[in-house]
């Protein structure tokens, strides 16, 4: 079931807060947020949120295209090294 | 002779199935375009007469968006979630499925078939 529209976006109280500052006063630094769920709104473009995948903050740079989406799928949060072997056929991929 | 949306309409079969034939129309939108414009939904294709295939064709190109514009609108979608380098797009990408679906077995339909590994054939010890 999808979210009430009554309730707006879903965006991390302390993060929404955090920006909601930053764009009164103009100004344009990395924030840390640990809110993965939370919705990217039109407010956040432009900035760039470092975003926690458990291990570290990923960087990213908001762009317009991003919005609806969630913050948590631009920081993955597991790594995935090639597989033994893979090389070769990586290679004819690419 | 039926050619709706640049697809010939197999001439045998009902209109509710036969219409299923043009990508992007389904069990669903078929059934839909049959009540909108009150054709049986089990008359042949062949017994359609002139006035009516012309009502379907109208109907299709006006209200619902098949074959290369459809094709095109999902293409773009993809190559978005590309752009935005988010999950799905990175799934995409690999070639894998985008939906959470399981890959340590099956998802053969995104992967396409099954690579065989050759047995006896000496290549480094790994699998693949």
């Amino acid at each position: 079931m999808s979210r009430s529209l009554k309730k707006g976006p879903y965006v991390h109280k302390s993060l929404a807060k955090k920006l909601e500052e930053m764009n009164r006063k103009g100004e344009k630094k990395v924030v840390k947020s640990w809110a993965r769920a939370s919705m990217i709104v039109p407010d956040m473009i432009g900035h760039t949120i470092a975003i926690y995948n458990g291990r570290k903050h990923v960087p990213v740079y908001v762009t317009e295209q991003m919005i609806g989406h969630r913050l948590g799928e631009f920081a993955p949060t597991r790594l995935f090294k090639q597989h033994s072997g893979a090389e070769k056929t990586a290679k004819q991929e690419g | 002779m039926a050619r709706i949306a640049g697809v010939d309409l197999p001439r045998n079969k009902r209109t509710e199935i036969a219409l299923r034939y043009i990508y992007g129309i389904g069990p669903t939108a078929a059934t839909k375009i049959c009540q909108k414009l009150n054709i049986a939904m089990n008359k042949r294709v062949q017994d359609l007469n002139e006035d009516e295939v012309n009502k379907i064709r109208e109907e299709i190109d006006k209200n619902w968006q098949v074959e290369g514009d459809l094709r095109r609108v999902e293409g773009l979608n993809v190559k978005r979630l590309i752009e935005i380098n988010c999950y799905r797009g990175q799934r995409h990408r690999k070639g894998l499925p985008t939906r959470g679906q399981r890959t340590k077995t099956n998802a053969r339909t995104r992967r396409g078939r099954k690579r065989v590994t050759v047995a006896g054939k000496k290549i480094a010890p790994s699998k693949g």
